[in-house]
């Protein structure tokens, strides 16, 4: 019997070697073959990594609200997708209402306040209501029950919405003070680019702060150290949850609100399910439940996805390269699932999870 | 307060008002995501009572049904009554308040469906003083759900019954013309129904001939089942293999009964009590989350597509339907088992999610113009030919339908025969607990590759199938939706229970395809259904009989010795025979 075993992991690893062999491979030929054709400027991949930060740090935003309730509850809150959406499709109809009455563009920077405040309004309180009705009474089921309910309430809120919104594609209005380019250091810059990356910057240094220094925060972590040392201590397990659940709802509301300033396109009721999945990885990669690490994995997976194409898989000869995007992010979630689990970061999940 | 008995105690009337604001945000919902609009357009009963009717008014009802249940031990009756009266009242607000405000500012930029054709159905055709009589009509239905609830069993089993029975038939009108029709003629089917929905007469009829029904079998039913029960066991046998007989039989007629489009219903859930099947391996009996089952189907269709298409329409493939579908079979195996190769170390959720890459990647591949020169790309594979035996052409869905039963009967057996197997233990001992499974000798890396790979043939013979019978392969046919899809059919019927797959696909498949107002809140049911079934039933509608008690072993644990072979087993150990 141990014989046998022996030859069995032998086969799988031998298996897992060699893919992780062949995909070091295709991403060195791949990259070495587009450098060597010169295809791109240095100004064009200049603009790749830019537009990647950004998008990045917009998937941060939202894998810190994976991380954190991975952190407290230990569980994917999978529906989280729809949260992002949830705010951002419902501050797409006040951005709307702000454009047209013209205080969009005469007040721009109040505009952009007060739609974030809606966006993370509506988030936090649709997590909150999702871990109130879905989760909480499953605190104790076995583990394939809570996944199970997230997936179910991720498809009961998109739908939830397309019936309230209506099925169509709608776009949020241009803001002109974010439209023009700006030059630096001899590269040209779209501003909305920037500034999407610094207001993110500024509510994950919030965030950090609120998890390291507050009162709240320190519940928090102690919550996810451990739940009944931390209710001896008199912390009232529920309410930090219900927090938990609001902030990361509210992070999710805010990067709805610049994605849809970075990207105007495609508000729809399923414009989570993408954000989500990449967030997702993002806050694997970054070791899930690790707060700073969710940050880097959302910025690397940005980056990654916007330069992955060009530089991969077009120097392996595939056409039509951009139309792969996703399933680069994909085959990366995958990856870092097989290969790191435990993110580059974190090291706690070996202790809890395996 | 004076306290005289238990039953005159006050009630409780701000748990009566929240109760009842609940049932009335249940309203709203339905109302504002267009639900009762759109199942308006079924009428059950022509010009009375249309579904979106039932949903708008059943929600008060029962609001006031289920408050009575939980008053009905402790207070009067008139009390109990009077909180049905409330409780319908306050049912009926939230929307009335909505639809009020939504006559002073449009709210339609936003909300598409709080629209004046709502205001229409809610105010029965009123125009805004019907609001008032909304709000009456359901606090009297408050009232009679409570009032049911009061009335002693005798009366209100067979009322409820006729009045379930009466909106189901109802619902169903549609599926009873088409198959009655040939049978009975369009002038005999036009008595009874119109244009869809029953005559008044006939759902009155209807109502009163399954109330008495429903009275006559409360009081003579246990004799009947009692008789039976006293026939020798000759005859029982005889009875039950007569009853099989008459079910094979009707199994082998059904296209012939129910024609076209009853048949097509039929062979959609045909092809996903396949896919559930062999998903419910995997999830119900390994516990191994797989969201990325569509890439078995999708590998399933392209290769079939791929084998038996030969450019343009009648041009000859490379081989035959029956030679491509074991190829189809095999290949989505070996795709299966490659997939669980990586994903071996992973539980619960991070499995879930990988798996869902897989399915995701495997879309966007075919969609890709990269494999476009073999895969069609967006527009996918045409003119995929219709299978042939014996010089008979399966052309429809009427002929198909014998395919797909001939592969759900090997896909039965196979799955009742692995979950009695070693196998199947050894799967539901992985899915107990993986460490214990390991230490108890289970090999886990072969029996969770062997749960994905048999796993995956399911998925691979529906897919063949389900592209020779389409004739063509898009890949917008295989999305992340059909993966929930069979996950839902498998979590509502009873996860690891093969009836359970059977009913799950029939009913979630099959209804929303008969109701087609259904069609466009399919995930938003589903995703309901999910939620409340992992709250409240987890172990499905037709469980396994293991399944239930785990999930239930804190309420309802038999003690020791009422398990079969326990005592002799505590006996065994006792004793040290084995």
């Amino acid at each position: 019997m141990p014989k046998r075993l022996l030859e069995n992991i032998n086969f799988v690893s031998l298996f897992l070697a060699i893919f992780r062999i062949s995909i070091i491979a295709l991403i060195v030929i791949g990259s070495f073959n587009t450098l060597r054709a010169g295809t791109y400027t240095g100004q064009q991949w200049f603009n790749l990594v830019v537009s990647g930060l950004a998008q990045g740090s917009i998937y941060a935003l939202i894998a810190l609200g994976y991380t954190l309730v991975y952190g407290v509850l230990l569980m994917i809150n999978f529906a989280h997708g729809e949260v992002f959406m949830a705010g951002a499709f419902t501050a797409f109809f006040v951005a709307d209402a702000l454009a047209r009455s013209g205080f969009l563009n005469q007040n721009p920077i109040l505009a952009i306040l007060i739609l974030l405040l809606v966006a993370a309004l509506v988030s936090s309180s649709i997590a909150v209501l999702l871990e109130r009705i879905a989760y909480r009474p499953l605190r104790t089921a076995p583990r394939l029950v809570p996944l199970i309910t997230a997936i179910g309430a991720s498809f009961f809120l998109q739908y939830t919405f397309r019936g309230l919104y209506g099925s169509g594609f709608r776009a949020y209005p241009q803001v002109e003070m974010l439209r023009g380019t700006w030059q630096v250091g001899g590269f040209t810059v779209p501003i909305v680019q920037p500034v999407v990356f610094i207001a993110a910057l500024i509510m994950m240094l919030g965030l950090y702060y609120f998890v390291d220094r507050t009162r709240t925060g320190r519940a928090m972590r102690a919550v996810s150290e451990d739940k009944q040392a931390a209710a001896l201590m008199g912390i009232d397990i529920d309410k930090i949850i219900v927090i938990t659940f609001a902030v990361g709802g509210a992070l999710a509301g805010a990067a709805g609100v610049m994605n849809g300033l970075y990207r105007p396109q495609g508000v729809s009721f399923i414009m989570g399910f993408f954000p989500g999945i990449k967030a997702f990885t993002a806050a694997v990669l970054g070791g899930i439940g690790n707060v700073p690490g969710a940050m880097l994995g959302g910025l690397f997976l940005g980056v990654f996805e916007s330069v992955g194409p060009n530089l991969i898989l077009e120097g392996l000869g595939v056409p039509a390269a951009n139309q792969l995007k996703d399933a680069i992010a994909f085959t990366m979630l995958v990856l870092v699932l097989v290969f790191r689990p435990q993110g580059i970061l974190g090291e706690r999940l070996a202790e809890k999870k395996a | 307060m004076q306290i005289q008995s238990v039953r005159t105690e006050q009630v409780d009337w701000r748990q009566v008002l929240r109760f009842g604001g609940l049932a009335g945000v249940v309203i709203l919902y339905t109302s504002a995501v267009g639900m009762v609009a759109s199942f308006s357009q079924r009428s059950l009963v022509a010009g009375w009572l249309s579904l979106g009717e039932v949903l708008l008014f059943g929600a008060a009802f029962a609001g006031g049904y289920i408050l009575a249940h939980r008053l009905v031990q402790l207070h009067r009756p008139g009390h109990v009554l009077l909180a049905g009266l409330v409780n319908g009242a306050m049912a009926g607000l939230p929307l009335t308040a909505v639809l009020l405000v939504a006559q002073l500012i449009d709210m339609r930029r936003i909300f598409v469906n709080i629209s004046p054709a709502l205001l229409e159905l809610v105010s029965l055709g009123q125009g805004l003083p019907g609001l008032g009589l909304f709000v009456l009509t359901t606090a009297v239905l408050g009232l009679l759900g409570a009032g049911s609830r009061v009335t002693p069993d005798k009366w209100r089993r067979p009322v409820l019954t006729g009045l379930i029975g009466m909106v189901l038939i109802g619902l169903f009108s549609e599926l009873f013309n088409q198959i009655l029709r040939p049978i009975l003629g369009r002038q005999t089917m036009g008595l009874f129904l119109l244009a869809n929905s029953l005559r008044p007469l006939t759902a009155v009829g209807l109502f009163a001939v399954i109330a008495t029904t429903t009275a006559v079998w409360q009081a003579k039913g246990q004799n009947l089942r009692d008789s039976v029960r006293t026939l020798p066991a000759t005859r029982q046998t005889q009875l039950t293999w007569s009853g099989r007989a008459l079910g094979v039989l009707i199994l082998l007629s059904l296209p012939m009964i129910l024609g076209l489009y009853l048949s097509e219903v039929l062979d959609n859930v045909g092809l996903f009590i396949l896919m559930g099947l062999g998903l419910n391996i995997a999830v119900g009996l390994a516990g191994l989350l797989d969201l990325g089952y569509v890439a078995n189907y999708a590998i399933g269709a392209y290769v079939m597509a791929t084998l038996t298409t030969g450019g343009g329409p009648g041009g000859e493939g490379l081989m035959s339907f029956w030679a491509a579908l074991p190829i189809s079979v095999i290949c989505a195996m070996i795709i299966g088992f490659v997939f669980a190769l990586p994903v071996l170390r992973m539980r619960g959720d991070y499995l879930a999610i990988a798996t869902l890459g897989f399915g995701e990647i495997t879309r966007i591949l075919v969609l890709s113009d990269w494999l476009a020169p073999i895969l069609g790309g967006a527009q996918g594979i045409l003119f995929i030919p219709k299978p042939e035996l014996f010089g008979f052409v399966f052309r429809g869905p009427e002929q198909f339908y014998y395919i797909i039963l001939a592969g759900c009967a090997v896909a039965i057996f196979v799955s009742w025969r692995l979950n009695n197997s070693r196998i199947g233990r050894k799967w539901m001992a992985l899915r107990e607990d993986e460490d214990v499974a390991a230490s108890m000798g289970i090999n886990l890396v072969k029996t969770k590759v062997l749960a994905f790979t048999i796993s995956a043939a399911f998925g691979g013979l529906a897919g063949g199938i389900f592209a020779a019978k389409l004739g063509t392969v898009f890949p917008q046919s295989f999305t992340l939706l059909i993966s929930i899809n069979v996950l839902s059919l498998i979590i509502v019927g009873g996860m690891g229970s093969v009836p359970g797959v059977i009913m799950g696909a029939f009913v979630l498949v099959g209804l929303p395809e008969l109701l087609r107002e259904f069609a466009e809140y399919r995930l938003l049911l589903y995703g309901a259904l999910l939620v409340v079934m992992m709250r409240s039933r987890p172990e499905g509608l037709w469980p396994s009989e293991t399944r239930r008690r785990e999930l239930h072993s804190d309420e309802d644990e038999p003690p020791l010795d009422e398990i079969p072979g326990a005592t002799e087993f505590n006996v065994e150990i006792e004793t040290g025979v084995r």
